[in-house]
């Protein structure tokens, strides 16, 4: 793998196309939610792309992430195909993890995503381990590990923090904090402040504006030229938000926790208008169509993909192919 | 010929598993300085990268080592305490455990997790007496308990090499246990049972260091009882076949095993016993009792955890009376 793999984000036009083609993507999966195709639901990460296109646009091929529940937009940043993420969320055979996964667990290990994850806070010593892997091993790969205001909360963070900033691995933690955790504001939940915390292990942390893809890209950039140097871990406090609700099964659910009027502040901010405004109408025309092309293909991809045999439904328990009893039915 | 101690003979694995093969680390607690044993003097052959002396952080580094698992290396955790693994069942059976079937099988997570020490310490009391083996095997963790010197090398070399998350339980009441070592140490294969004394009448499936129980009430019994004494060695994968070529022979099924009685490993083995294997009397089972938290003055402890008393008592019910 080359850098040249990563020309996907090199640019602010193909920044956009990403942020585009992440947005595209979570429309898409809506209303595959919607129609039935996609069982189980899905954590949308609309209104919230700045981050994960600016964080990946600083990284390198090699360079790893540990996401979360809410996770496309960090697999399709980092650089995964979008018919194949949204196979897997449709739970076919050639989805990233064959079907297995779904969208909490989408992963893909040879593009350096080392899975979404349904547990907060479960990858943030996940990517501990890798970076200290990799500074073992003499590489300069540098790992991010995405998660949420809510996982602020959870110890096994906090204990991450405390290892990599003793070891001083290159870990960027990404604090994408969207003001809410599930439906408990991060102001009722998080005592002092996320950096704070950060900044207590020694961590130099920083808030970005996480609306604006620029401005997490260029702090991504110096906290990872650090790391590489050998720095050690730093911490970005990204402040989002989400547009849709927590989880898809939210609107059933008739949720009340969030303004109108704040939903509608934040949307002014919408980071997919502030990358376009950018360009020409033109070529943001171009692109919006080429990424609705990319996207059918990837729906058209995805559909035609074959569901698993039952058969196979315990492939892969174990690496070495070990076959589990059968259960219930013998 | 030389006498091989249960300690010594993890601390031999272990250091032949780092000299094979450079992915291998180990991490956990004070071992740099081998407070437990297994670890010691290896910090002084293989270094700080390969002997990584954690914090108290057992979330933290149980994670941190799945990470570097996905990245190539095969970690190997020193526990203090069995009751730790309870603060890292999310990392070992939501994350490692989980990984491989939920990436649809693009990764392994070769993890071992070596509890020296495990079960009843005498006056450790509630929160440092555990032997949750069973609940590791319900989960579907490769877990293993070695009952010898040579079974520890063996077992825990074999589990090093695994490409899945392994739990090794060494039991307390074994880690002083020597044996006499006439052969090559040598991998010993995970599922794979041992017969360590041939009988005709009765089956003991005997966990851990349970087997020394059971080889002494079987010597005890040998002029009235002959008694067959099958070690298990590996509960997940279970050797079934062992255990049904034992029933071939005797038809009658004891088991003793130092987890708790519901849902524990015992339970199992007969259960699958009684479902697919010949028996000519119902199969009985020595167990803590369900829910067991053990207490700490040293009767107390003792009454709670199976011994030989009563697996005396359960053989000769079952071969003299089997449905009493
Ligand atoms: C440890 C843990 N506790 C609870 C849950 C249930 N849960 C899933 S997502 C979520 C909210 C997470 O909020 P945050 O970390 O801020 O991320 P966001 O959903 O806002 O992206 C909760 C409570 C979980 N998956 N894991």
């Amino acid at each position: 793998m080359t850098d040249r793999q990563f020309l996907h984000l090199a640019s602010t036009e193909s920044r956009y196309r990403m942020l585009r083609l992440i947005r595209g993507f979570e429309q898409l999966a809506l209303g595959l939610v919607k129609s039935g195709v996609i069982t189980g639901g899905i954590h949308p990460y609309i209104g919230q792309e700045a981050v994960a296109v600016g964080v990946c646009a600083a990284l390198r091929p090699q360079d790893r992430i540990t996401s979360t529940h809410r996770g496309h937009g960090h697999v399709l940043a980092k650089g995964a195909d979008p018919g194949r993420l949204l196979a897997e969320l449709c739970g076919r055979v050639d989805g990233l993890n064959q079907g297995r996964g779904g969208s909490m667990h989408a992963a893909d290990l040879s593009l350096g995503i080392l899975g979404a994850n349904g547990i907060v806070g479960a990858g943030a010593p996940i990517a501990v381990g890798a970076a200290w892997a990799a500074r073992q091993a003499g590489e300069d790969r540098v790992v991010v590990s995405f998660f949420g205001d809510g996982a602020l909360n959870q110890g096994v963070l906090l204990e991450s923090l405390n290892l990599a900033a003793m070891w001083q691995l290159p870990v960027l933690f990404v604090c994408e904090n969207n003001g809410y955790a599930t439906t408990l504001p991060a102001a009722t939940a998080v005592a002092g402040s996320g950096t704070g915390r950060a900044a207590a292990f020694g961590i130099p942390a920083v808030e970005v504006d996480g609306m604006d893809t620029e401005a997490v890209r260029e702090a991504t950039e110096l906290a990872v030229r650090r790391a590489r140097e050998g720095g050690g871990p730093a911490f970005l406090e990204c402040r989002t938000y989400r547009f849709e609700g927590h989880h898809t099964m939210e609107r059933r659910m008739k949720l009340r926790y969030r303004s109108a009027e704040e939903i509608e502040h934040w949307r002014t901010r919408d980071p997919l208008e502030r990358a376009g405004a950018a360009l020409t109408d033109g070529r943001r025309t171009a692109i919006d169509t080429a990424v609705d092309a990319e996207l059918a293909e990837a729906e058209r991809f995805a559909l035609a993909s074959d569901h698993p045999d039952p058969a196979g439904a315990c492939d892969h328990l174990y690496a070495d192919g070990l076959r589990p009893r059968a259960g219930a039915v013998a | 010929m030389s006498k091989l101690s249960y300690t010594k003979a993890l601390n031999r694995a272990l250091g032949d598993a780092l000299a094979e093969d450079p992915a291998v680390f180990v991490l956990g607690e004070d071992i740099g300085a081998g407070l437990a044993g297994p670890t010691l003097g290896l910090l002084e052959r293989f270094g700080p990268g390969r002997v990584v002396d954690t914090p108290l952080s057992e979330q933290a580094f149980t994670g941190m080592a799945v990470g570097a698992a996905l990245a190539g290396r095969r970690p190997v955790i020193e526990f203090q305490i069995p009751a730790l693994l309870f603060l890292v069942f999310e990392q070992l059976v939501n994350q490692a455990h989980k990984f491989s079937l939920m990436t649809g099988g693009q990764t392994g997570v070769p993890l071992t997790c070596l509890v020296p020490g495990s079960g009843s310490r005498d006056g450790w009391a509630g929160q440092h007496s555990d032997h949750p083996y069973s609940l590791f095997a319900h989960a579907g963790v490769k877990t293993v308990v070695p009952a010898t010197p040579t079974d520890a090398y063996g077992l825990l070399l074999s589990a090093v090499r695994d490409p899945d998350p392994v739990v090794v339980f060494a039991p307390a009441a074994v880690l002083g246990v020597r044996e006499n070592v006439t052969w090559e140490l040598a991998p010993v294969p995970l599922g794979s049972a041992r017969v360590h004394r041939a009988g005709t009448d009765v089956t003991v499936v005997a966990v851990g260091h349970l087997v020394h129980d059971a080889l002494a009430v079987a010597e005890e019994l040998a002029g009235e009882i002959s008694v067959e004494v099958l070690d298990p060695r590996t509960l997940h994968p279970f050797d079934w076949a062992a255990l049904a070529a034992s029933l071939e022979r005797t038809g009658r099924l004891v088991v003793i095993d130092d987890s708790n009685r519901s849902c524990g490993i015992g339970a199992e083995i007969l259960a699958t016993a009684a479902e697919e294997m010949r028996l000519i009397a119902p199969p009985r089972r020595i167990t803590r009792p369900d829910g067991a938290v053990l207490p700490f003055a040293r009767d107390l402890d003792r009454a709670l955890q199976p011994g030989r008393e009563q697996l005396r008592h359960t053989v000769r019910s079952v071969v003299k009376n089997p449905w009493r």
